[in-house]
């Protein structure tokens, strides 16, 4: 291999290392939000908000990322009413149109980790901190959301680095992340392995520090215990 | 043209099209699951009971292939692959560019990610096997390949089901990438489609409901063959 070369392709890289970093992060913030939303839609008892939720999960998990990419980058501009409302001067944007979906996409996956997160609140406590004569917002806020969150940690972490690694497809419309960059230079160079290396030792390097800060505020959220207990490789076995 | 009319199978109609990609979709989604299982069942073997190398050697392919992008891995396999074919052809004194299949190279890419994931969950199933059923195995006196046989991939397989379904519909999804090679699968075919009618939403919000269709079909069979799987387990 060619130590020139590859030194060149890193440095070009890196220069979509800003826009991956804007993308992930947006779109997980965002995401987590419209996701606490979504879970607390199911567990809202109603049946009608818990099915538009059911829905909403049902569809944005079982179809690709990048279809839903096309829908809102070149789907959405087919309809002139969109063209002319004040929302088109970012839905003409891939990049926001990219935010938009990775946001959307991210909301449905995390909505079911946050859900099996304050499900696995044992009913006890809520009992219990009812019978204290708290407020069901303050049960939510000092009980359940502190024990959910150390539980829906690990899965959520995971999120992240899928979140990070579907960044790539933006790309795809257009935008010069790593992966456009990357997939730019092989077809001028024809020299897809060395690229492929570069690329990836970016994100494992990103998805490295995600992992550990991950761990490391696991480690915060629980003094208790001294081992983090890992994540059941069946979970639907272990119902 | 109304929408009915587009998708339909008339003489302007995009159905027989649109149905053939959805076959191709199904066809690729299959391969690079079968490869998967070959793959994931060989590295979680490493990760169990291989030596020290194996080992490590088989973590960080887990660890590499689902932490990086399947696009790049798409793009490695075809560009990296061409890139090779052409080298050998040239070599063999033909001239000019050689390009790999689409449907090769996709399929052996997203099977190369499949397996990364399946290694884990075949790993996960084969701990949930009863210590106690692989000592009585060796105490009745079978042999280690004969218990291999009987006691460990039946029940492996068992655990795995619903940990499958969930490698499968990644996989089903990931499928979808490979439209950008050139292979005509669901979204290379709308992205067609759209194109030469300029009625883009209409084509992706078609390809998405046959995604969904899919998914809920392959959901619902992996559903049932959970049910028969488990019978004769008690569960609390």
């Amino acid at each position: 291999m060619d130590i020139d070369f590859l030194g060149a392709t890193f440095v070009q890289l890196l220069r979509g290392v800003p826009l991956l970093l804007q993308l992930a992060a947006f779109s997980i913030a965002a995401g987590a939000l419209l996701a606490v939303v979504l879970a607390l839609m199911r567990l809202s008892g109603n049946s009608l908000v818990d099915a538009v939720a059911r829905g909403y999960v049902f569809v944005f998990r079982g179809t690709p990322l990048l279809v839903q990419i096309f829908l809102i980058y070149y789907g959405l501009g087919q309809f002139p009413e969109i063209r002319q409302s004040p929302a088109w001067p970012f839905l003409r944007e891939p990049y926001w149109c990219a935010m938009l979906a990775l946001t959307l996409n991210t909301a449905a996956y995390s909505s079911e980790i946050i859900r099996g997160g304050i499900l696995s609140v044992p009913f006890g406590q809520i009992e219990a901190a009812r019978a204290c004569g708290m407020s069901r917002s303050l049960v939510f806020r000092r009980i359940t959301v502190p024990q959910g969150l150390r539980v829906a940690l690990p899965a959520y972490g995971n999120e992240m680095i899928l979140m990070t690694r579907a960044t790539a497809l933006a790309s795809v419309i257009t935008l010069m992340e790593v992966t456009g960059i990357a997939s730019k230079i092989i077809s001028e160079t024809f020299r897809a392995v060395e690229v492929f290396v570069c690329a990836g030792a970016i994100y494992l390097l990103i998805n490295f520090v995600i992992s550990r800060g991950i761990a490391l505020l696991e480690r915060r959220l629980s003094p208790q215990f001294e081992v983090v207990p890992a994540p059941t490789a069946i979970p639907k076995l272990a119902r | 043209m109304s929408y009915i009319e587009l998708m339909g199978f008339g003489p302007r109609g995009w159905g027989l099209l649109l149905l053939q990609a959805t076959l191709m979709t199904i066809a690729v989604s299959c391969a690079a699951f079968l490869l998967g299982g070959v793959l994931g069942a060989l590295i979680a073997w490493a990760r169990i009971g291989g030596g020290r190398a194996f080992r490590i050697a088989a973590e960080a392919y887990a660890t590499v292939l689902r932490g990086i992008p399947d696009l790049l891995v798409i793009y490695l396999l075809y560009f990296g692959g061409s890139t090779a074919m052409t080298a050998v052809s040239h070599a063999l004194g033909a001239q000019g560019f050689v390009g790999v299949n689409a449907f090769a190279s996709g399929a052996i890419a997203v099977g190369m990610i499949s397996g990364a994931y399946q290694s884990e969950i075949f790993r996960g199933a084969f701990g949930a096997i009863a210590r106690g059923e692989l000592e009585a195995a060796r105490a009745v006196g079978m042999s280690g390949r004969l218990s291999f046989r009987r006691i460990v991939v039946p029940q492996t397989l068992r655990f795995a089901i619903p940990g499958l379904g969930n490698v499968w519909q990644l996989a089903l999804k990931e499928s979808a990438l490979i439209s950008v090679v050139g292979l005509t699968e669901i979204l290379r075919q709308a992205q067609v489609g759209a194109g030469s009618t300029r009625q883009p939403f209409a084509f992706f919000i078609t390809a998405a409901a046959l995604y969904l269709v899919l998914s809920s079909i392959s959901g619902w069979g992996f559903q049932r063959a959970e049910a028969v799987g488990m019978r004769g387990v008690r569960r609390a």
